[in-house]
């Protein structure tokens, strides 16, 4: 939803000197993973049953409050001015660009899931399109009938059995989770395009996929508009559509576990006109 | 004897058919895999057919509402966006609730469809689930990765219509259920006032 430039930059620039970065990158994953470890628990009926865990709802509140400044003065006017005076086939080009280089980095994490099939479907994409493809300004991989690359180190924890956890809205950034918060971090130093020894490569990951994220809020700025300001609960309305979307991401190869999301509106309503006379759903609304 | 026994056996199949056609007003309508597919694929084209139509704002938001009425349970969805609610509301509320509901998503998503403009649907798989059919389909829109666009299918109103679409994963009813508690949360629980602003939000 909302991106943060200034918040990712603020690890990147850290990554000047080698030995103090390694070191660095250590500590910051092993506190996150004592910081997961140590995170409010959600009962496990809750959990099974697709409830929201938001103990932190107060402070996220505050952040998302936080959050809504950033995009109505910075993010939004940027990104729709972006979209206005760059042409409609470029953003695509851009969209393009910044989806191959996170290409790599997702190839780990397939890789780190076990999935090797993915890993080399990850790798042979980004060959294609970085030579093909133009330096990944088009996407001749697509064309391939090849399966679809979609992951992130949130998901290889997720098939590592790590729990969901709290809801948290992150400043700049947007939703996310106890875990998937430590996947936006870790995911910031393990794509191997920041390893490249040619400096210039150091963060142009970070700033395709801002431009990028620019391009879709201006793209469906009227659909982010509507949640962020035409709702009566913008917090809850992001929480849900979030949860709801990352949910379905990670049920995606199990079709059980997503049938198993679907709730039956016929079911908890007095369909039974006998037992419930007020609540015939299927009374003529315009009867009278 | 036997005659009085057949006479009464006749008499309990007649009063058994009569209590189903009482059952069931519209015992012809059988939901099939087809014909829930069959529905998806006229809602989508009818929506791309008003799209297109390039009539004003507003018109199109009416027809997208007749569109809505037509293919959509819109009873059964506003009262599960509603939820809990619609146990303490009179008949009445209920039906104004539905009938401001009705233009609420109407109004709302349908400004929505504009960003489709140019964009593919594709009708892809149906299948059998508790209350009738998930039926899956596909988006591209320019420029993005397709997107998936479910609908789930009942006869349960008498006719297939929809009753839930789920865009990536996004379940429609239940994020208008957080909405709309929102909003009765914001006028303290007054549902007449929720009818009275609803009929004026989306």
């Amino acid at each position: 939803m909302i991106e943060g430039p200034t918040h990712r930059r603020a690890f990147f620039g850290v990554t000047k000197t080698v030995p103090r970065y390694v070191r660095l990158k250590h500590l910051i994953i092993l506190s996150l993973l004592t910081a997961l470890s140590a995170c409010a628990t959600q009962p496990k009926e809750e959990a099974a049953r697709g409830e929201i865990f938001d103990p932190y709802e107060g402070a996220n509140r505050t952040i998302h409050e936080f959050n809504l400044g950033v995009d109505r003065y910075l993010f939004r006017p940027a990104s729709k001015g972006y979209v206005k005076i760059v042409p409609d086939p470029v953003v695509t080009s851009f969209n393009h660009f910044a989806e191959n280089l996170t290409l790599p980095g997702q190839a780990l994490d397939y890789l780190l899931q076990g999935n090797l099939k993915q890993t080399g479907n990850a790798l042979l994409r980004f060959a294609i399109n970085s030579t093909v493809g133009g330096f990944g300004l088009s996407a001749p991989a697509d064309e391939l009938n090849l399966p679809p690359v979609d992951t992130d180190f949130g998901e290889t924890l997720h098939v590592w059995g790590v729990a969901e956890g709290a809801y948290i809205e992150l400043p700049f950034y947007g939703p996310s989770t106890a875990r998937d918060a430590v996947g936006v971090v870790f995911n910031l130093f393990s794509n191997p395009i920041n390893f490249s020894p040619v400096r210039p490569v150091d963060n142009i990951g970070l700033y395709a996929e801002v431009v990028r994220r620019m391009g879709d809020r201006g793209r469906f700025s009227d659909t982010v508009d509507s949640i962020l300001y035409d709702s009566a609960d913008s917090y809850a309305q992001a929480r849900t559509i979030y949860l709801q979307n990352r949910r379905f991401e990670l049920a995606r190869d199990d079709e059980d576990a997503y049938l198993g999301l679907y709730d039956d509106p016929y079911a908890n309503t007095g369909t039974d006109p006998v037992r419930d006379p007020y609540l015939d759903p299927y009374e003529d609304p315009y009867a009278e | 004897m036997p005659n009085n026994l057949l006479n009464r056996r006749h008499f309990v199949t007649t009063a058994l058919t009569g209590l189903t056609v009482a059952a069931m007003p519209l015992p012809a309508f059988a939901l099939t895999e087809a014909g829930a597919k069959q529905l998806v694929d006229s809602v989508v084209t009818d929506i791309t057919r008003i799209i297109d139509s390039g009539k004003s704002e507003n018109a199109m938001l009416r027809d997208f509402q007749k569109i809505f009425v037509q293919y959509g349970d819109v009873p059964i969805m506003a009262r599960y966006a509603l939820g809990a609610d619609a146990r303490a509301a009179s008949p009445a509320q209920l039906r104004q609730f539905t009938k401001a509901f009705e233009g609420y998503i109407s109004r709302k998503y349908g400004r929505r469809f504009r960003e489709f403009i140019g964009g593919e649907v594709t009708v892809r798989n149906a299948r059998r689930i508790k209350n009738g059919y998930e039926v899956r389909t596909s988006v591209k829109l320019r420029g993005s990765s397709p997107f998936e666009v479910t609908f789930l299918v009942s006869d349960k109103s008498g006719k297939g219509k929809f009753y839930n679409m789920f865009i990536e994963g996004v379940n429609l009813l239940l994020t208008e259920r957080t909405e709309i508690g929102a909003m009765l949360d914001a006028r303290k629980g007054n549902l007449n006032q929720l009818i009275k602003d609803l009929g004026k939000t989306g």
